[in-house]
């Protein structure tokens, strides 16, 4: 008697508990399954990419297809080291990705500044150019570009790779969008104690703008080593070739030899994928809005 | 000038009202902030205007990389008009852009909205894979679906086959190829607009999600008539920004299929690198330059225009 009594309260409550568990798992499937299925798509072809990478030669043809490679080799790998001068290409690369995110970094945070901080028409007429390269992609202005390089004595030479691309928009507005949400209050108690305009922004803003800068440094990392169209007008020598230009020398072939290429361009990507792993939280968990105020 | 800004009329207030004083002062908020930009301008006023002017310029010669460039007026813009190579060119970029940009908003919004998800499970992990097709080169990411699409070797004809189907022609059939283009363009550039909404996304008030549950809205019905709205600003942005660089796509149709079959898929962009480059038709090429970059102008202050009446602000 006193256990039936017991049981039921038991019962009734643990399958109010089942339910409600039930209830949050069933409502967790769905955006659970739908988030996966989307994961598995975009990573798709980047591994089957990765995955025939290692496959020999012959098997990269043979139906039926396997996922995995039948036998794993490092043949395709070895060959592109052959063919292509990895190291030269790698240390071009290098130097165009890095000498350029530096500058970009500093100039867009300095100009960012001035555009969030002061006004005056000088500045206002800045802001307009600026707003206007968002619009007017300039590369695709290719000859006249070309030309300037040439003429400032920069054709075949890194430097003329390097010095067009420091200016973006985006880093500007990135900049300014965050330095507007800096209290002016802050400049006007260092002015008040003394500091210059000069001191102000490196003393700082600059130690504030950390994140930020760090946001910037990766993604212009990321445009300037997987960028195509200027370094392909401005390098004609082989020597001073970037990557995406080698790779391109490789895919433009009569027959392309997919071995090579599938490793070269794995090869490729290595870099920059050490680097957002390393760094990842910086650009997935920034707030990216380029000027736009929600 | 100083009395509009709020950082700048504090200070002469603090300091002691000297007249030499007082002039450096407003001297200093005038040169600093010079300063702290005439590299960038000079870096626009070389790499942006000028080239812009000059190509402004060239366009109205015959310029053909030597000699004196001849002044030939606006025979070059004439000639563009009847070209057919450069029609097809532009029609091949506007389809382009027509079908991958909507594709491509579909796609990112969607990736945002699943990992907004609060009941959704492994969002970390997943985040980092939606965005690693972002470290991708578009010449890597036009190999990658080269490879996926390959006619007799690709895996995506392969499945075809083994559901008993015919492979198709992906790299001869000139709207295939296409299409192909169009997937590749919509998997490289998903995960930086992703990036845009997801700030989007977080800046809607939750609020408005609990009333609607209240009322009993379904998750469609607050989608529609919440999330919408509310990120519309971001969707006008990602749409404008998505467009203008499908428009002068290049790198990535390159390696995919180089404009082929022939020329068929050949883009505006790989137009003028033809014309400016290959035939060293610099004249031509700048006046045809300046026609995207007109049209550029046009979507962008068209969907400006859309985005204020909206209520968006740059």
């Amino acid at each position: 008697m006193s256990t039936y009594t017991l049981t039921v309260p038991d019962e009734k409550q643990a399958r109010r508990q089942r339910r409600k568990q039930q209830r949050r798992m069933g409502g967790g499937v769905l955006p659970t399954t739908l988030l996966w299925v989307i994961a598995v798509l975009m990573a798709f072809p980047l591994l089957w990419f990765l995955l025939s990478s290692f496959k020999p030669g012959s098997e990269l043809f043979s139906y039926p297809l396997s996922f995995l490679p039948q036998q794993w080799t490092l043949d395709g790998y070895e060959r592109a080291f052959e063919r292509i001068d990895f190291g030269k290409y790698l240390l071009n690369t290098t130097i165009v990705a890095t000498v350029t995110t530096v500058f970009t970094v500093f100039l867009c945070a300095v100009t960012g500044y001035a555009l969030a901080k002061y006004r005056n028409p000088w500045l206002g007429v800045l802001s307009l150019c600026i707003l206007s390269m968002t619009m007017l992609p300039g590369e695709v202005i290719l000859n006249p570009m070309f030309m300037v390089v040439r003429d400032l004595g920069l054709y075949n030479s890194l430097l003329g790779v390097i010095v067009p691309s420091i200016i973006t928009p985006t880093g500007v507005f990135m900049f300014r969008q965050f330095f507007v949400s800096v209290p002016d209050e802050l400049i006007q108690a260092a002015r008040i104690d003394g500091a210059s305009e000069y001191g102000i922004f490196f003393r700082i803003m600059v130690p504030l703008a950390r994140p930020i800068m760090l946001t910037l440094a990766i993604v212009s990392f990321q445009w300037r080593w997987n960028d195509y169209i200027f370094p392909l007008i401005i390098l004609g020598d082989p020597n001073k070739f970037t990557l995406q230009i080698a790779l391109r020398a490789l895919v433009g072939a009569e027959n392309i030899d997919w071995s090579v290429l599938l490793a070269a361009s794995v090869l490729s990507m290595i870099p920059l994928v050490v680097l957002y792993l390393v760094f990842q939280r910086y650009i997935t968990d920034s707030n990216i809005n380029t000027g736009l105020k929600d | 000038m100083t009395a509009t800004i709020p950082a700048a009329s504090a200070a002469p207030a603090a300091e002691a009202p000297g007249r030499p004083r007082k002039r450096r002062q407003f001297g200093r908020y005038r040169l600093a902030p010079f300063l702290f930009t005439a590299p960038t301008a000079i870096l626009f006023g070389l790499f942006f205007l000028l080239p812009a002017v000059l190509g402004f310029f060239y366009s109205l010669t015959n310029y053909r990389g030597w000699g004196e460039p001849e002044f030939v007026g606006i025979a070059n813009y004439i000639e563009l008009i009847g070209d057919k190579g450069f029609y097809s060119a532009l029609g091949r970029t506007f389809l382009y852009a027509l079908i991958s940009v909507p594709l491509g908003y579909a796609m990112s919004l969607g990736m945002a909205v699943a990992l907004q998800a609060a009941r959704a499970r492994g969002k970390t992990a997943a985040r980092i894979i939606f965005f690693l097709p972002w470290l991708v080169s578009p010449i890597v990411t036009g190999v990658i679906w080269r490879w996926m699409f390959g006619e007799s070797f690709g895996f995506v004809n392969f499945i075809i086959r083994g559901l008993g189907g015919e492979g198709l022609p992906w790299s001869s059939n000139a709207d295939l190829s296409l299409f192909v283009v169009v997937l590749a363009s919509a998997w490289g550039g998903a995960a930086f607009n992703m990036l845009l909404f997801i700030a989007a996304l977080n800046n809607v008030p939750q609020s408005y999600y609990e009333a609607a549950s209240l009322d009993g809205a379904n998750g469609w019905q607050k989608f529609v008539s919440i999330t919408l709205p509310s990120i519309a600003p971001t969707s006008v942005l990602v749409i404008l920004l998505s467009t203008l660089s499908q428009m002068k796509e290049f790198a990535m149709i390159q390696s995919l299929n180089g404009g082929g079959p022939g020329t068929q898929n050949r883009l505006v962009v790989q137009y003028i690198y033809e014309t400016g480059f290959q035939k060293s038709e610099i004249g031509y090429a700048s006046a045809a330059s300046m026609v995207l970059l007109l049209i550029l102008m046009i979507i962008a202050i068209i969907q400006l225009r859309i985005s204020r009446k909206t209520g968006g602000s740059w």
